[in-house]
């Protein structure tokens, strides 16, 4: 054992969970914790808030799959990450925040840059806790990252007082000491999470399976959490069965595929929402039925038998009740069930003896492929001098950048066209806020992405609202030369919003107008280092793409001129079943 | 038998440690279920501490206020408790008006029920009483016309009956 302080230890257990990146802003009660950075191999990148912090990390954890790390000071700096937090959780981004807190002994006595933190993040984060001993630091770390990766992956905060760290005060001193993975089993006596499913309801499961007539699987973010994108796959294949994919499994079944539906939900396309409602089996891998997807609950999916498997027990019957839960990790379970449906039928059976053994399912894929020609996503092309379509802007930055690009999202229309338009055909190439609707979420997110992946192009498309919520984090990216590119679809509105009061609220537009102009979109962009162009007719949109992909040292950041009348579409009104779906009006006579 | 219970008694085994409590009480807390009683108490073990918690049936759907506690990390176990099937004892401390005219009434009651006078003074008296929670109820029934000056209640504490084939043949408490 060696002799050292509660700073060292931190920065050095971080260095034992292979931390290779923290995303953070230092402050009077964290200081401490940045003086041993300077001589650690972690790459510290400095943000202009601490929001930025936690959306960048959630943006790597994202690309990479391993845990993003933020690191901010106490008072402020943790409430300021608060928001972060709770989109990690809602869309189960593993993530490790580390706060700052006052000294043990002012704890509770209203100090300067003092709050509640633990408190404050109860209800946000999977797990958080208040270190109080210098020497529980390597377990807390340790136990965090356990606790943030295992299971249904989550953030996990650790408080961290001020005398604990600061080598000047006594109560930092420590002897060295790395938890082993027993100390660590011990010391969650209550964390296990059951990650192989239960062997007789994937027998079940997989006889469901082999009599459904309409099946369906309804893939959702619990898939790209488990890497179990090929498992899947090999699932559907066998099985031949379609795959919608939700906003948070964008990319984890390919767009291109031709058992690919793409994404159900209220902005989802018509064949996706419409096979789910009209399914008599729905296989939910790693989905929640979250009410964006489900619509009004008792008339989604009526006829459907549901079989649920999810690696969180809380998850099955929360919203509508299983005939098959499985609780488990959905790369495990369908590896089983893929056994189980294999072994049902005889496991010596090839491919095509397989699909035999299911019902005649040509009549559905008639009616799945009929939808898919009678409703199409369209939009019309602007005539020359309007504004820009925001659709026509999304197909050609899609087409002009390479297939693997990385693309993230803030929240509203420009959210819900990058996931109509885009092609998502490798998982985890789409970063953005499901669960939460956090807008501003993606500058620091894609520049996250960008950290984590520095071999791929990476595109933030953001609306103007968004933007102007987060963009002072270019200034980071520039500094830190992250060259990350922001497709600004500026349609002087919260467009969303001004959609909703369009169609339910009479066109009472109500606070929702922000001006094309103010601010300056590129000189603003330039004045934080990047390069900005402004794009407005339709031939220039293309030629301008080309550009910023081809700069590769710092940010770019185009503005793009479009059309605040365009709605999204298709919708499915709020408060209305799935059956109820609007697709776009110029779909003429075959509208609904 | 007895009739369906109208509360669910939730007996959870928890970490002893700080901020415990809070993680349980802000999950009903959020989901606006109210919590009847709650007992907490180290067990015999000390690492652990166990929660006797009651809420009302209908306000809170069980299943998933149960899954919902085992996400909380320093959750061991939960088990619910039908009341059909366990034991429970309430301790209530009340004290009462009791003139000289009235006192051996009240240690009547008191003996009735197995309770001790842990107090006197010249016209009230302090009485404690450990029962079952719908006999406690009865006793304070039965005080009230005597005039309750203060009364503390514990909330409840339960155990799972044993089971019939190792219980002794005579039940000696309901």
């Amino acid at each position: 054992m060696t002799t050292t302080n509660g700073g060292e230890a931190l920065i050095r257990s971080l260095e034992m969970e292979g931390v290779e990146v923290i995303f953070g802003l230092p402050g009077g009660a964290i200081l401490p914790v940045y003086d041993p950075i300077i001589d650690s191999p972690i790459r510290h990148i400095l943000v202009r808030h601490e929001q930025g912090a936690g959306h960048m990390a959630e943006g790597y954890a994202h690309a990479t799959g391993r845990p993003g790390v933020a690191m901010v000071t106490s008072g402020p700096g943790a409430t300021n990450i608060v928001t972060p937090l709770a989109d990690a959780y809602m869309d189960s981004i593993p993530m490790v925040c580390i706060t700052g807190q006052v000294a043990t002994p002012a704890i509770g006595t209203d100090a300067f840059q003092e709050c509640d933190t633990v408190g404050i993040t109860r209800g946000v984060t999977k797990h958080n806790e208040l270190v109080t001993r210098a020497e529980d630091i390597p377990l807390a770390i340790r136990q965090a990252f356990h606790i943030a990766t295992t299971g249904r992956p989550g953030p996990v905060l650790v408080d961290i007082p001020k005398d604990i760290v600061d080598p000047t005060n006594p109560r930092s001193a420590m002897d060295w000491h790395w938890p082993t993975d027993g100390d660590l089993a011990s010391s969650l006596p209550g964390y296990k999470p059951t990650t192989k499913g239960h062997p007789r309801k994937i027998k079940d499961a997989a006889q469901l399976i082999l009599t459904a007539r309409r099946p369906v699987i309804y893939a959702g973010g619990g898939i790209l959490k488990a890497r179990a994108a090929e498992a899947l796959r090999e699932l559907a294949e066998l099985c031949d069965i379609p795959v919608v994919t939700t906003l948070m499994a964008r990319g984890a079944f390919p767009d291109d595929h031709p058992l690919c539906l793409g994404m159900p939900g209220m902005h989802g396309n018509y064949t996706a929402v419409t096979s789910m409602q009209q399914s008599d089996l729905l296989i939910a891998l790693g989905s929640r039925f979250d009410d964006r997807v489900t619509g009004k609950l008792d008339g989604f999916a009526p006829d459907a038998k549901i079989i649920h498997v999810d690696v969180d027990p809380a998850e099955l019957g929360k919203v509508r009740r299983p005939d098959v839960p499985i609780v488990g990790d959905c790369r495990l379970v369908i590896e089983e069930l893929i056994i189980a449906i294999r072994s049902l039928v005889g496991s010596d059976k090839s491919r095509d003896e397989v699909l035999d053994a299911f019902p005649d399912r040509s009549a559905w894929r008639a009616t799945l492929s009929g939808w898919q020609e009678l409703y199409p996503l369209v939009y019309e092309q602007s005539e020359a001098g309007d504004l820009l379509k925001p659709q026509y802007v999304l197909e050609e930055l899609r087409d002009r950048a390479p297939e693997d690009c990385i693309v993230a999202s803030g929240v509203g229309q420009h959210q819900m066209w990058t996931s109509q338009y885009w092609k998502f055909n490798h998982p985890y190439t789409w970063v953005n806020s499901g669960g939460l609707g956090t807008m501003g979420f993606s500058v620091p997110a894609a520049i996250g992405a960008k950290v984590g992946r520095p071999d791929r192009m990476v595109w933030a498309v953001d609306g103007d609202g968004c933007f102007q919520m987060t963009a002072q984090e270019l200034v980071t990216a520039a500094t830190e030369r992250i060259p990350v590119k922001v497709a600004i679809l500026n349609n002087a509105y919260l467009g969303m919003v001004r959609q909703w009061q369009e169609m339910f609220y009479d066109e009472r537009y109500s606070e929702v107008y922000l001006s094309p102009d103010l601010p300056d979109y590129v000189k603003w962009a330039e004045a934080m280092g990047c390069i900005s162009m402004r794009v407005e007719s339709p031939e220039e949109v293309g030629p301008a793409i080309d550009k910023a992909n081809e700069i590769d040292d710092r940010p770019v950041v185009l503005e793009f001129r479009t059309d605040a009348a365009e709605k999204v579409y298709p919708m499915v009104p709020s408060g209305r079943t799935n059956d109820d779906i609007v697709v776009d009006p110029g779909l003429g006579e075959g509208s609904r | 038998m007895a009739p369906p219970a109208k509360h669910h008694v939730l007996s959870v085994l928890v970490e002893n440690k700080a901020g415990v409590l809070a993680r349980v009480s802000n999950l009903f807390a959020r989901r606006g279920y109210n919590i009847y009683s709650l007992v907490v108490a180290p067990t015999d073990d000390e690492r652990f501490s166990r929660i006797t918690v009651v809420v009302d049936v209908e306000s809170a759907p069980l299943e998933q206020i149960v899954k919902q506690l085992n996400k909380l990390i320093n959750v061991i176990k939960i088990s619910e408790l039908d009341p059909r099937d366990s034991v429970e004892r309430e301790l209530m401390l009340t004290t009462v008006k009791a003139g000289v005219g009235e006192r051996s009434q009240i240690i009547e009651l008191v003996d009735l029920f197995g309770g001790k006078v842990l107090d006197v003074g010249h016209d009230e008296m302090t009485l404690a009483i450990d029962e079952h929670p719908t006999r406690l109820d009865d006793v304070e029934d039965l005080l009230r016309p005597y005039g309750i000056i203060d009364l503390q209640r514990t909330g409840r504490v339960a155990l799972p009956r044993l089971e019939r084939g190792t219980a002794p043949r005579l039940r000696l408490a309901n």
